[in-house]
């Protein structure tokens, strides 16, 4: 059967290339298994197919179904590739994340009282896809198209936290999911950002609101809880319109 | 005070939509419904008015149920899809027919008809608008024509005409039960029965059609109470009610003269306020009622419909399969810096304003081995770009009004390629507000104007916030209108194209 050769071919049981992870590979070789398959196999047959314990490789196929690289069926129990796995390399449209995103960005807007913008990199560039004015109707360009310095931005921290290879100093931002803008980039200006993603968490965008520091914050340097919750919950929906399922 | 809230259906031609908003003019709940597309035959096109009365229901009451504090909604405002077309029965409330809907053309013969008549001027005198199949009262003329027996129960008394916000308001307050038989002014405006000046039913614009005047609803204000809804989980007043076009004209909060709004969806629909003054055209847009509050003179507007704007890029999309979703036209017409000469024409099946000539057909010109698909992705943006013009000129030509601002809503409004190049095209601002839903803050404003949420329409008017603006570019714009030359001459050719 075709996953036995997969099998002898990755030499999976065989022993590790040193310095490599161990996990990527598994991970690597039940993909392959379940690319081969067509979609016929359950848990069982694949940890027999890559030659790993069944709890093992369930907990890898957990964390493939949670990336969005592998899907299951409900009522069978087995696993096929996922969207996730089938969009790397193609990505999302600048214009797609502008439409679906902007019911969402003008409720930001029209409720925390400020601009919103949403930013996505292309190549190593910060670049602004889309700009809500701050509800006051004073004189505002729109900022659709500009680049924004990647370290002294909230938008631009949000996404290199995200980054391959992200910066150790960035890993809180990770963590906590939010970033923050203290007149670094404008004097008096501040901002905050949150993720946006896609179906299997990958990080495509970061929505954030930008104002005087002295109403983003409080006198601490805190977000204003209110304001940091209006945050996250836009960058969630989303995220949630793309296609992210977990919260 | 508590916060208090305001119910708004949105009965559209596609689905039924409820929706409540805050004192802030914020939508805080929606809740949507699709209704069946009934095609029968070729260019004939129905919805049936009982599902459509069941889903404002269902919606309603779901959206009544998510907000917490349901106590605090005070009203209910109706826009709704304009011209189309309900006849029922009064007592036992069942359509004698299904809804003929806006988009129907089967009254195209008996408009030809009517038209050649030698008092057919009469029409346009009265009515403000030319005659054509695209307003309901043909329609109606063809439902007494065409179903069994329908002229005689019509005479006698028996059975009641409507568009679609007078089927609701007559369902909600309690149908055969003591139901209220009322229409907005808006929406009789679009009859060609009723007299533009005076606001009232014209003798002989029914007699012209040969319509009895006991099926017609009572000509109500836009914004003032219609009834008591009790057949919804909560008895609310419904206190406005506006065609949807007027409806976003509301909602956009274009109250003084000159001021305009542009919806771009599958159509585009410009209105441009124009006062306490009727305008009589002469260029191709339409004389139309605006608004009108309860106790004081009508507001009219110019109206310019454009058939196909979204709809071309749907055919990019589905028809050429040039890209995958509607938003991805403008990475397409990004790739290339201009048009490449390329103009497209979209007249699918006709063109309206500002040109009326239903035989027009659509067609591609300039074609050379230069272009390539992303000048023809910018050139299915331009002819919207180009249509607005169109329709604008005609308007500024009727009106002498001048247009300070654009203002836009509708899906196409997150395309920044093609709102510069309206904004270009126009050589004027293009603004979107904060709120896209205008449709249904619009009906929510009527009616929370009616019992008092806002006071007034200076109140609505700082509710209206910019979420974005595209201002023109002096160059762009000198060069847009020596290219605009060969856009005209496109159309000539789409309507020379078509001619029999």
């Amino acid at each position: 059967m075709c996953w036995v050769t997969i099998r002898a071919r990755d030499g999976l049981a065989s022993g590790v290339v040193p310095g490599t992870v161990q996990s990527i590979e598994r991970a690597a070789a039940i993909l392959r298994v379940v690319a081969g398959s067509g979609g016929r196999l359950g848990v069982t047959d694949i940890a027999a197919a890559v030659g790993l314990a069944k709890t093992t490789a369930h907990s890898l196929l957990r964390t493939l179904l949670s990336v969005g690289f592998v899907e299951q069926d409900p009522a069978t129990g087995r696993y096929a590739l996922g969207p996730g796995l089938l969009r790397l390399g193609t990505p999302l449209d600048v214009n797609e994340l502008r439409a679906r995103s902007s019911n969402w960005a003008d409720a930001l807007a029209a409720r925390s009282g400020h601009a919103v913008r949403l930013a996505t990199l292309i190549g190593t560039e910060v670049v602004v896809v889309h700009h809500v004015f701050r509800p006051d109707d004073s004189a505002q360009v729109l900022e659709v198209g500009t680049t924004l310095p990647a370290r002294s931005t909230a938008l631009g921290t949000v996404l290199m936290a995200h980054a391959p290879a992200p910066p150790a100093e960035l890993a809180e931002v990770r963590t906590r999911g939010w970033a923050a803008e203290r007149g670094e980039h404008e004097p008096g200006m501040g901002a905050i950002a949150a993720p946006v993603r896609t179906a299997g968490g990958l990080v495509v965008a970061a929505l954030g609101v930008s104002g005087p520091v002295t109403s983003l914050f409080d006198g601490r340097g805190v977000p204003r809880s209110l304001l940091l919750a209006m945050v996250t919950d836009a960058a969630h929906a989303v995220s949630r319109e793309l296609g992210h399922s977990s919260g | 005070m508590a916060d208090r809230y305001v119910l708004a259906v949105d009965q559209g031609t596609t689905s039924t939509r409820s929706l409540v908003f805050d004192r802030g003019g914020r939508m805080v709940a929606v809740r949507q419904r699709e209704h069946h597309q009934y095609f029968p035959r070729p260019g004939w096109v129905e919805h049936d008015p009982m599902e459509i009365w069941a889903n404002t229901q269902r919606t309603a009451a779901q959206v009544l149920g998510d907000v917490p504090d349901a106590g605090d909604v005070v009203a209910l405002g109706i826009a709704n899809q304009r011209e189309t077309t309900v006849v029922w029965d009064r007592v036992t409330g069942r359509p004698v027919t299904r809804a003929l809907v806006w988009q129907d053309t089967r009254t195209a013969d008996l408009v030809t008809e009517l038209a050649a008549r030698p008092d057919a001027g009469l029409v346009a005198e009265r009515s403000g608008m030319a005659i054509a199949g695209y307003f309901s009262g043909p329609r109606l003329r063809w439902i007494l024509d065409h179903v069994p027996r329908a002229r005689e129960r019509a005479e006698r008394g028996e059975l009641l005409f409507g568009t679609m916000e007078t089927w609701l308001i007559w369902n909600l307050t309690g149908g055969p039960d003591g139901g209220v038989h009322v229409t907005d002014v808006t929406n009789a405006s679009r009859t060609l029965l009723m007299d533009v000046r005076s606001c009232r039913w014209d003798p002989d614009l029914l007699a012209f059609f040969d319509i009895p005047a006991e099926m017609l609803p009572e000509i109500r204000p836009s914004v003032g109470i219609l009834g008591q809804a009790t057949a919804l989980n909560r008895s609310l007043p419904i206190a406005g009610a506006l065609g949807d076009q007027q409806a976003a004209l509301f909602g956009q909060a274009c109250f003084a003269p000159g001021e305009a709004k542009c919806t771009y969806g599958t159509g585009s629909f410009l209105l441009q306020n124009t006062g306490t003054e009727l305008v009589r055209t002469r260029s191709g847009s339409i004389s139309t009622v605006a608004y009108q509050l309860a106790g004081e003179a009508p507001r009219y507007a110019l109206e310019g419909s454009v058939a196909v704007a979204g709809a071309l890029v749907q055919w990019l999309r589905d028809g050429l399969g040039l890209i995958g979703s509607a938003a991805e036209v403008e990475t397409l017409a990004r790739t290339v810096a201009d048009n490449g000469g390329c103009y497209v024409v979209p007249a699918f099946s006709g063109l309206l304003a500002p040109h009326w000539r239903g035989e027009a057909r659509g067609l591609v010109a300039g074609l050379t081995s230069y272009v390539t698909k992303g000048h023809l992705a910018r050139a299915v943006l331009e002819a919207t770009g180009w249509q607005t013009r169109d329709v604008v000129q005609a308007m500024a030509a009727d009106s002498g009004l001048s247009l300070p601002a654009l203002r836009v809503d509708g899906g196409m409004t997150t395309n920044n390629l093609l709102m510069q190049f309206v904004a270009d095209a126009l050589d004027t601002p293009v603004v979107r507000p904060m709120v896209g839903e205008t449709v249904s803050l619009g009906a929510a404003y009527a009616a929370g104007l009616a019992v008092g949420v806002w006071s007034d329409i200076e109140a609505l008017r700082r509710n209206w916030h910019r979420s974005a603006q595209w201002t023109p570019t002096p160059e762009r714009a000198r060069a847009l209108t020596a290219e605009y030359r060969c856009w005209e001459r496109a159309v000539e050719l789409s309507i020379a194209w078509g001619a029999p």
